[in-house]
């Protein structure tokens, strides 16, 4: 590795950094733009002016809209996340559990789908046209053109409705065994690995594709050599770069779905907390959550933006 | 054998009668969204039925849902907020996306470079995040959600156009049109936008299914359009109780939703090689 890498990825992660900020300044706008008080709102209707005024004054609502973003923000980097409005408890013991348990979840399904995924997708590129491509890319565009929420529930109808293998909308608080725990997964899981596969075959197909196309392939052909041996050695190391950028990008898509699947699961994972704390309007709580989805998607596109850096040989 | 890296160009009859086949349902959806009040059989509040998740019937086409409503009426109304809220949200995004692209193309500087970089940093929240987080902050109505969906989809509309639009801005007719004198606003109507309408419009399309998923997505989860109104989400999120029996009320909103993305990819898909060529 060069200076020059060295260069573009501090270059990324500056890029990142800037852009961090400008969400978190969205973010916080977004939810301070709020019509109405807050302090009237935590109070309620019969709060005397003197008690609101005072809650304002604690609460520092009377400082300028910069100044309490600036606050608001080193309190995130010095992880203080400040109180629930809901329950009065601080936002860091609200999360803490609920952020493993969508991380045990997100773990899950990567470790499922990255390698089904990979395979069908450079499969699928080797046999370009075929039947079996065309069936993988029917239900991979299938998957893509329809909400997440759909693949929940046709998943549900499916195992737990007609095949009856795994109970239906129900999640276990207290798991007790292996078995129990794979009960409780296995829907979320299959769930969210149909729709983030999907994104990974395309974008794993079109890579490799790509890669096919290019003069080198072709010489390969021309020699002789055989098929496989020219996708797995002349294709695949190329490809390679592209695929890792697939797979990093299409892990960022499990946000969207972790949203629907948890809420619909009934999962006790962080997207559910936000939905939850949405519907009760708890916004020190949604602005956390907010960051930390923001911030694992930053992470996840840096890491893709970095790795198509590193795999391209022309600038090692 | 002739390797993959060759497939020969799909042309022909049975191309077009799918991307036929996915129109024919856009423009059906099209219809029921705007005839919906006049070919409902039964008003979307009644209940009309006591046995609730009822299911599939002569009298109750679709079945019935949570609390006896009929589903075939409920879903034709849907359409009109699903592809009303969608088209409106589409149309803003494109039109703000795409002008900002052609301008940030033509005037280029310091304009095109902190505009890219604020919308990119716009692109980098997750959309669904963006509205649930809009949605907690000013509260959800159909403006409110029309305005949402636009603001998350300009910055993908603005990439798209302005990538477009400085292909053009390269070639000599504009370089002509410049040395006659020409302002940035003859420019950009008459001779970049002309050029770059074409794979726009297939864009918008794309665009289009997207902010239905959303939309759908945001509905389900309670944000999107509010009772007593509601759109194809919003069903499957009153009937999800349903799901457990495996009742039609829960289905077939899904599937109407499914029917309008899947059609307008298939017509994208295959609209006319000159086209797609140019959107690549």
């Amino acid at each position: 590795m060069n200076r020059h890498v060295l260069y573009l990825v501090f270059g990324r992660v500056l890029v990142a950094l800037v852009t961090l900020l400008i969400v978190s300044f969205t973010v916080f706008a977004a939810t301070s733009m709020l019509p109405g008080d807050v302090a009237q709102i935590l109070l309620g209707q019969a709060a005397t002016p003197e008690a609101v005024a005072g809650l304002r004054a604690a609460m520092h609502l009377n400082d300028p809209a910069i100044l309490r973003f600036v606050r608001w923000l080193a309190g995130l980097a010095t992880g203080d996340l400040g109180i629930s409005y809901a329950n009065n408890m601080p936002i860091a013991d609200l999360i803490g559990s609920r952020l493993g348990n969508s991380l045990k979840l997100a773990a899950a399904t990567t470790l499922f789908s990255v390698p089904i995924a990979l395979t069908l997708g450079i499969t699928a590129a080797m046999l370009r046209g075929s039947l079996y491509d065309r069936i993988v890319t029917i239900i991979s565009i299938g998957v893509i053109s329809v909400p997440e929420f759909m693949v929940a529930t046709s998943a549900v109808l499916i195992f737990a409705v007609y095949l009856k293998w795994l109970p239906a909308l129900a999640f276990a608080n207290e798991i007790h065994s292996f078995g129990q725990m794979l009960r409780v997964f296995a829907m979320p899981v299959i769930t969210l690995s149909f729709v983030i596969s999907a994104q990974m075959i395309r974008m794993t197909r079109a890579a490799v594709i790509e890669t096919l196309n290019t003069p080198y392939v072709e010489m390969a052909l021309l020699k002789g050599a055989s098929r496989r041996r020219m996708v797995l050695k002349h294709a695949l190391p190329n490809a390679l770069g592209p695929i890792v950028n697939a797979v990093a990008l299409s892990l960022s898509y499990l946000l969207g779905g972790v949203i629907i699947v948890e809420t619909i699961f009934n999962y006790p994972g962080i997207a559910k907390l936000m939905v939850d704390a949405v519907a009760t309007r708890d916004l020190p709580l949604i602005q956390t959550c907010a960051m930390i989805f923001c911030v694992v998607y930053l992470l996840l596109i840096t890491i893709a933006d970095i790795i198509a850096i590193m795999s391209n040989p022309r600038l090692r | 054998m002739a390797l993959t890296a060759f497939t020969p160009r799909k042309l022909g009859f049975r191309f077009n009668i799918v991307g036929m086949l996915g129109f024919a349902v856009i423009l059906l959806w099209a219809l029921v969204a705007i005839f919906a009040p006049l070919i409902i059989p039964y008003s979307i509040g009644d209940i009309v039925d006591f046995d609730y998740f009822g299911p599939i019937s002569a009298k109750f086409w679709l079945g019935t849902d949570y609390l006896g409503r009929d589903i075939l009426s409920r879903i034709l109304m849907g359409a009109r907020y699903t592809v009303g809220i969608s088209l409106a949200a589409v149309c803003v995004s494109c039109v703000s996306g795409v002008a900002l692209g052609m301008i940030a193309a033509v005037i280029g500087g310091w304009f095109d470079s902190v505009l890219s970089r604020f919308l990119d940093a716009l692109n980098s929240i997750p959309s669904k995040l963006f509205g649930l987080v809009v949605v907690a902050g000013v509260g959800s109505s159909i403006p409110v959600l029309i305005l949402t969906l636009a603001v998350i989809y300009t910055p993908g509309a603005y990439r798209f156009a302005r990538a477009l639009s400085v292909n053009i801005n390269t070639m000599d007719f504009i370089t002509v049109a410049r040395a006659r004198g020409e302002g940035t606003l003859y420019l950009i109507r008459s001779e970049i936008l002309p050029n770059i309408l074409a794979p726009v419009m297939a864009d918008l399309g794309l665009r289009f299914v997207f902010i239905v998923l959303l939309l759908s997505g945001l509905s389900f989860l309670g944000l999107g359009v509010q009772p007593p109104n509601a759109d194809w989400g919003a069903l499957v999120r009153e009937n999800i109780g349903g799901l457990p029996f495996g009742a039609p009320a829960v289905i077939f909103p899904s599937i109407a939703i499914a029917s309008l993305t899947i059609s307008v990819n298939l017509l994208i898909d295959n609209l006319p090689q000159k086209i797609r060529d140019r959107s690549n």
